[in-house]
């Protein structure tokens, strides 16, 4: 049984078309890596798979449960884009980890033993053990996103979704991100990671599925970062592409508001 | 009347049972708002319960009652636009100050009513508050403080990163919803207390105050909810004390005593993160090079110098230059 499985799925945001002929089946334990350009929907996809934009067609089903009845959250694990893990009021690292369990935890119970083994477990694989009392915002912008990883790590899930996880990480840092993803894979766990560049990951990726404009250009070995943006690639699939690259009129899909009602999302 | 006898009047302890109740849940509603950066929301919903007190004057409901209805539609009104609108919040916002205070203003004026009697209403008249009233204010304020701690993870969860609590299967706009009406109840809460325009003082001060000097959520929560009981009830004694010499209105002086405490700690939150950012460990790997320091200071605890951690030994910042010991010398790192 595949653990995500897409069919025909199509994303429309303020009615634009911006994901369409989506097919795509993630089996157990792979590790698969969504590549392409700014503005090619990779991002949008991993939105869609975790629920956060509906599909205007198609079907996801993730284990198995199509995801409108899907309520396992649990085993999910989702590391969004971000550019920190700080927010207005002070937070350790420890309670922004500890967030992560709330998909585990009952409401209005405290952390139990289990919880608190399953925190401090995440926070030592990602290599902040000793700063796990301190402030999120005196962490430097790579260990931030470390955090942001324990997070995900901390409710034990199945499968990842990591949207940009090394954008404006150093690379020591990267190495770091790239340690705790191996042992996440030794354990088992099935990873879908959105990437602009590989870089230390490469090692790791199994699978690259390259988005162009809105389908799936390429799908199947790794390929080097600089390949995805070949005009040649997917040309196999019989679709017509341009040489398009990233203009300076293109955004990302996100709509952009001009009034207080306008631009629902 | 003799300072005794002043606190044992029945007018003077409803006056401070309201002030520890609402010092103690404003701060609560206020940590959220300030994590999501919606500082000022307390001022909006402030300005929204305006009209809702004119209405009850109009109308001759309870003006408690009437604030509440419409400070939580007003409060339900900023969720949608904050919701629907990405990052329009803050206009949303300043189109119901403007709407709610205007409102408030035209309404007492339909009813008849003095602009004075609205004024108790905007800045505070809590020596005048009736036992109906306390017992409003308390039961609405420990609501307020059971939910605002009780499901703090999944408010902390939800206002630190709405994305992921959704991935992790919170109903993220349930939490946002009952922000959102919380707020709207601790407004009017502490509207007798400092008034609807200060209100948002009591809110966000303590909270300002209380993280120049925590690391940590909860720690910022519990200090903050510590500051604005001391504040509130501070400023209710303080005034009472100096209203044998002078004219001294509660409202604003629980408001400056808050500001006080955070014009007290702001030199020590910077003066504490400075400190923090010198003795960060240098990330960067020792030279290779060895470039021996050529002076006759001994580096050493308590030596004068910033201690700072580097890989795998101490380096001592001394004008600009960073000593490591090596030996019977310090090298340059």
């Amino acid at each position: 049984m595949p653990v995500i499985e897409v069919q025909d799925g199509a994303v429309a945001i303020s009615g634009r078309p911006v994901l369409r002929g989506i097919d795509l089946c993630v089996g157990r334990g792979e590790f698969v890596a969504l590549m392409g350009a700014n503005g090619s929907g990779k991002s949008t996809l991993v939105r869609a798979l975790t629920g956060l934009r509906p599909l205007s067609r198609g079907a996801i089903t993730l284990f198995g449960t199509p995801l409108e009845d899907f309520h396992e959250w649990h085993r999910i694990g989702f590391v969004p884009q971000r550019s920190g893990a700080a927010s207005g009021v002070p937070a350790s690292v420890r309670e922004v980890v500890s967030s992560g369990r709330l998909t585990r935890r009952r409401l209005l119970r405290p952390l139990g033993a289990t919880d608190r083994r399953a925190i401090d477990d995440a926070i030592e694989l990602v290599g902040l053990g000793d700063r796990a009392r301190d402030g999120v915002s005196t962490l430097s912008g790579g260990q931030q996103q470390r955090v942001l990883i324990a997070r995900a790590l901390a409710a034990d899930p199945e499968l990842f979704f990591l949207d940009e996880p090394t954008a404006g990480v150093d690379l020591p840092n990267q190495k770091v991100l790239t340690d705790a993803l191996a042992s996440l894979k030794e354990r088992g766990a099935t990873i879908v990671l959105v990437a602009h560049e590989l870089g230390p990951l490469a090692a790791l990726v199994e699978r690259a599925v390259v988005m162009r404009d809105g389908r799936v250009a390429y799908d199947g070995e790794p390929i080097p970062d600089h390949a995805v943006h070949e005009p040649w690639l997917g040309e196999a699939h019989g679709h017509h592409h341009h040489a398009r690259h990233e203009s300076a009129h293109e955004h990302d899909h996100a709509p952009h508001v001009r009034s207080p009602l306008e631009g629902r999302p | 009347m003799t300072p005794v006898e002043l606190f044992s009047e029945p007018f003077m302890q409803r006056a401070l049972l309201a002030a520890l109740f609402t010092g103690l849940a404003a701060p609560v509603i206020g940590t959220y708002l300030v994590q999501r950066r919606l500082a000022l929301m307390g001022d909006g919903l402030g300005h929204v319960a305006v009209t809702g007190v004119a209405v009850g004057l109009l109308t001759g409901y309870s003006p408690t009652w009437t604030a509440v209805v419409v400070a939580i539609l007003g409060a339900i009104a900023i969720e949608v636009v904050r919701e629907r609108g990405n990052t329009n919040g803050d206009v949303a916002l300043a189109l119901l100050f403007y709407g709610g205070l205007a409102g408030g203003v035209l309404l007492t004026g339909l009813g008849g009513r003095r602009a004075a009697e609205l004024q108790q209403y905007l800045f505070g008249s809590i020596t005048t508050i009736s036992d109906g009233d306390v017992v409003v204010t308390m039961v609405l304020a420990a609501l307020v403080i059971v939910v605002g701690v009780g499901l703090s993870p999944q408010l902390f969860a939800v206002a630190q990163d709405p994305e992921f609590a959704r991935v992790a299967g919170l109903r993220v706009r349930f939490y946002n919803l009952i922000v959102a009406v919380l707020a709207a109840v601790t407004v009017t809460v502490a509207m007798r207390t400092v008034g609807l325009l200060l209100v948002s003082a009591l809110m966000v001060v303590p909270v300002a105050t209380s993280q120049q000097l925590t690391r940590s959520f909860r720690a910022t929560l519990v200090a903050a909810m510590a500051l604005g009981t001391l504040a509130s009830v501070g400023g209710l004694v303080i005034s009472a004390f100096a209203s044998y010499q002078a004219t001294v209105a509660p409202g604003p002086t629980i408001v400056l005593l808050s500001l006080a405490g955070f014009v007290i700690t702001w030199p020590l939150g910077v003066w504490l993160r400075h400190r923090a950012r010198l003795r960060r460990p240098f990330a960067d790997e020792a030279p290779d090079e060895h470039t021996v320091s050529d002076h006759d200071h001994d580096h050493g605890p308590g030596c004068g110098h910033v201690a700072v951690p580097h890989d795998d030994h101490v380096d001592y910042v001394h004008d600009g230059h960073r000593h490591a010991p090596h030996g019977t010398h310090y090298d340059e790192h």
